[in-house]
């Protein structure tokens, strides 16, 4: 799904926070956005994602304009614990946006159980998501995410409260995910090296009020990407030092 | 603005098994001990205001459960006086608790209707309910209705309140999650904001049950009620009865734990498998 | 929303409440001798606020509440303080509690009439009978909640279990004591109602009504006195809540929770 955005703008009351931001992400696309903090780039992704409207510019997916939250989207916030609901089990959580689709309860519990052994959560099925590790919850919420086989996904800063570890499994999980689905992703995060090793491609939104675009940069890496070997490549260790520089410059 | 939040009865964390068993000991020894002096001072003193427990006790199996088995042990009395005022609580609780769920929803749902109803709703709260009586006593007259109408809006008030504020309290980013997944407004309700805001729930149905109680008995104890147990509680009175005083203010204190504890139950075992914050 | 546009909407639902209440007054569903309109009863009510005869009720209604309360204070605050930091006392005393507690203490009414009469003292008696649960209860559990840290750096200071209760644990638990009060206060103006309103004779609020109620056509006044309650019942309870803000202001509202 091409999601395209057009002299985008965003406003709380008279305070500036996006401006004329246009950017194209084709059909397949891995794209991360970088910033430093309060630079909007939450902003960014919950106007993309309907849940709120632009103030300037317009939002298309495959030349669709969006004007509520569009179907085939799915979201992954950061704050696990709280996206999750606590009163339901694992596996009711990731089945409950299968309930959009007609699908009769063993139907849906098969292919949250499907979804959850891809995401390398066998076993949990009948626990609620706080008797889970942080790491355990986000697998949770990208299963739900993922159950409805989603054509553009949104993760704002998925793994930004995760320790080290965790979220380089988590990464992993990401490219796994994408190389096999290829669906669109927009991947918001304050890491640089996170960007870069997960992006297709890196944007920089410069520091608030009325953030935009400061750099646009295509992720060209040799071979499949592997934790310890990619970060140690020239061309890695490049990437990372110009989209470093831009963001502190910015 | 919390206020209808505040409540007695807090549930008490689970104690370690060998500390939980000796207080338990404990328990049983200071009631029994409690009983037997009370026992024996009354004996002792021969007071007629306050009759040894023992006879309290024996008066009360007399006048309620002296019955046949086929009638669950109730007696007449039983049947007549106990069965009717639990038939008005129960009806009067449950139009409040159904209608006080459901208008708290539609209250809490909107900024708007919110701040709407609110400055109302606070007045309806703050009125203290027995003033109530009288008025439903002139539109209904006695009997059952007019009971059946004080004890529902007197209750209503805390469920209502309470379900509004759990409601408006529904994490905004979970509200969001909602929005991305589509969920339809029943599913929304039934899988975000009911099991959010249960604990607000139940604070107000505890609160409305005690005020049940009271209002049932209340509504019994004015001129003019043909049954129950606030009628054998002024009928006792005008009698100077005062074994049966203590044996109705027995059974009062019976059932309203059991009511609580019944309460209570349904609570743990509904937000039993949440997060214990 | 802004507090202004709040305000003006709670305003416009009170307007409606009562358009409501004077529209089915005149409709005359119900018939109208029982339930006058809205505006005969607010006339009413504020003609009363000139009735010397009313005003020495409401003021007898008052000062019965405001002693029992205190009384209730009086006793539940230091019981509450004992029992709190007292487990074994507490786990035995408890079960006393436990069983008084659920009863509906309009029930007492009876009892209590016959024991001393139908004057003040009843009253009295039976307001400080029902206000005391939460005040205890609210007591006993905010000092469950007292931070343990504080206490032992006293203690490492060498100060004594009493000076502990009094420095630490009493000012960290006033926020708790202070909720229970304020729900003690709307129990105790139920049970004043509901005392006077079954004695029938004296004077007070709730007598006024009980005997407005017998009279022909007395339901104008018998809802004017509801209007009297509600207002006192909300004007006790924000003086409460402000007092309560202003005295502690860093305890979240989630101090009374459940």
């Amino acid at each position: 799904m091409t999601l395209r955005l057009d002299a985008l703008g965003q406003r709380y009351g008279d305070h500036p926070v996006l401006h004329d931001i246009t950017l194209t992400v084709p059909d397949g696309q891995l794209l991360c956005v970088v910033g430093p903090s309060g630079c909007g780039k939450s902003t960014l992704l919950r106007t993309v994602a309907g849940l709120q409207p632009a103030r300037e510019g317009t939002i298309t997916l495959d030349d669709a304009p969006v004007t509520g939250v569009p179907d085939h989207l799915a979201v992954v916030f950061q704050d696990y614990g709280r996206s999750l609901f606590p009163w339901l089990t694992v596996r009711d959580n990731v089945a409950l946006p299968l309930r959009r689709r007609g699908l009769a309860r063993a139907a849906r519990r098969a292919e949250a159980d499907r979804i959850l052994e891809r995401v390398g959560l066998d076993g949990t099925a009948r626990r609620h998501p706080w008797q889970l590790s942080g790491g355990m919850q986000q697998r949770v919420a990208i299963a739900r995410a993922l159950v409805c086989r989603p054509s553009l996904l949104l993760m704002d800063e998925p793994f930004g409260s995760l320790d080290a570890q965790t979220r380089e499994d988590l990464e992993d999980l990401l490219l796994e995910v994408h190389r096999t689905d290829a669906t669109t992703i927009v991947f918001v995060t304050h890491d640089i090296d996170e960007s870069v090793y997960v992006g297709d491609r890196v944007v920089v939104l410069s520091p608030g009020p009325a953030s935009r675009v400061v750099l646009d940069l295509p992720v060209e890496l040799p071979g499949k990407r592997d934790q310890i070997g990619t970060r140690r490549l020239p061309e890695f260790v490049a990437l990372r030092s110009e989209v470093g520089r831009v963001v502190r410059g910015a | 603005m919390s206020g209808g939040r505040g409540t007695v009865g807090h549930p008490q964390p689970a104690a370690r098994p060998a500390f939980a068993w000796r207080h338990a000991v404990l328990r049983l020894v200071v009631l029994l001990v409690a009983l037997g002096a009370w026992q024996w001072g009354a004996r002792a003193r021969g007071s007629v205001y306050f009759p040894p427990p023992s006879r309290i006790a024996l008066r009360a199996q007399e006048l309620w459960f002296s019955g046949p088995a086929r009638h669950a042990f109730l007696s007449a009395a039983g049947i007549g006086d106990v069965l009717p005022s639990l038939g008005r609580m129960a009806a009067g609780f449950g139009i409040a608790a159904v209608g006080g769920i459901a208008a708290g929803v539609l209250v809490g749902r909107s900024a708007w209707a919110y701040a709407l109803c609110n400055p109302v709703l606070q007045f309806a709260r703050a009125v203290p309910p027995p003033a109530l009586v009288p008025v439903f006593v002139v539109v209904f007259a006695f009997g059952a209705p007019m009971q059946i109408a004080s004890i529902a809006f007197s209750a209503v008030w805390p469920v209502l309140i309470n379900t509004a504020e759990g409601v408006r309290a529904t994490d905004p980013l979970r509200l969001d999650v909602a929005a991305v997944l589509r969920l339809n407004p029943f599913e929304r309700l039934r899988f975000l904001l009911l099991p959010s805001a249960l604990p607000h729930i139940f604070a107000g149905l505890r609160l409305s049950l005690s005020l049940s109680l009271i209002l049932m008995v209340f509504s019994e104890l004015l001129p003019g009620t043909a049954n129950g147990i606030g009628f054998t509680l002024t009928d006792a009175q005008s009698r100077s009865d005062l074994l049966t005083v203590w044996a109705a203010l027995l059974l009062l204190g019976v059932l309203g734990h059991l009511l609580n504890t019944a309460l209570l139950a349904v609570e743990r075992r509904m937000t039993g498998r949440r997060r214990p914050t | 929303m802004k507090r202004r546009q709040e305000l003006a909407l709670g305003g416009l639902g009170v307007l409606l409440a009562f358009g409501a209440c004077e529209a089915v007054g005149r409709a005359g569903i119900v018939r109208r001798g029982y339930l006058p309109p809205a505006s005969e009863v607010l006339a009413r009510a504020v003609e009363l606020a000139g009735d010397s005869a009313f005003i020495t009720g409401i003021v007898a209604t008052l000062r019965a509440w405001a002693l029992g309360l205190g009384l209730a204070i009086v006793l539940a605050v230091p019981l509450g303080l004992l029992l709190g930091s007292v487990p074994i006392v507490d786990s035995a005393v408890r079960v006393i509690v436990e069983f008084l507690r659920p009863l509906p203490s309009v029930a007492l009414i009876p009892l209590v009439s016959l024991l001393l009469g139908t004057g003040t003292e009843t009253k009295v008696a039976l307001i400080v009978y029902a206000s005391v649960w939460p005040i205890l209860l609210n007591t006993i559990h905010g000092l469950g909640e007292t931070d343990p840290l504080a206490k032992d750096t006293l203690r490492a200071f060498g100060f004594g279990r009493l000076s502990v209760l009094l420095r630490v644990e009493l000012p960290a638990t006033a926020p708790f004591i202070a909720a229970g009060v304020r729900i003690s206060a709307a129990i105790a103006l139920i049970l004043a109602v509901a005392t006077e309103i079954l004695s029938g004779f004296g004077e007070g609020l709730g007598i006024f009504m009980a005997q407005a109620s017998l009279a022909t056509d007395g339901t104008r006044d018998v809802l004017a006195g509801v209007l009297w309650a509600g207002t006192i019942g909300l004007t006790v309870n924000s003086v409460l809540v402000r007092a309560e803000r202003r005295l502690f202001p860093w305890t979240p509202d989630r101090r009374a929770a459940a």
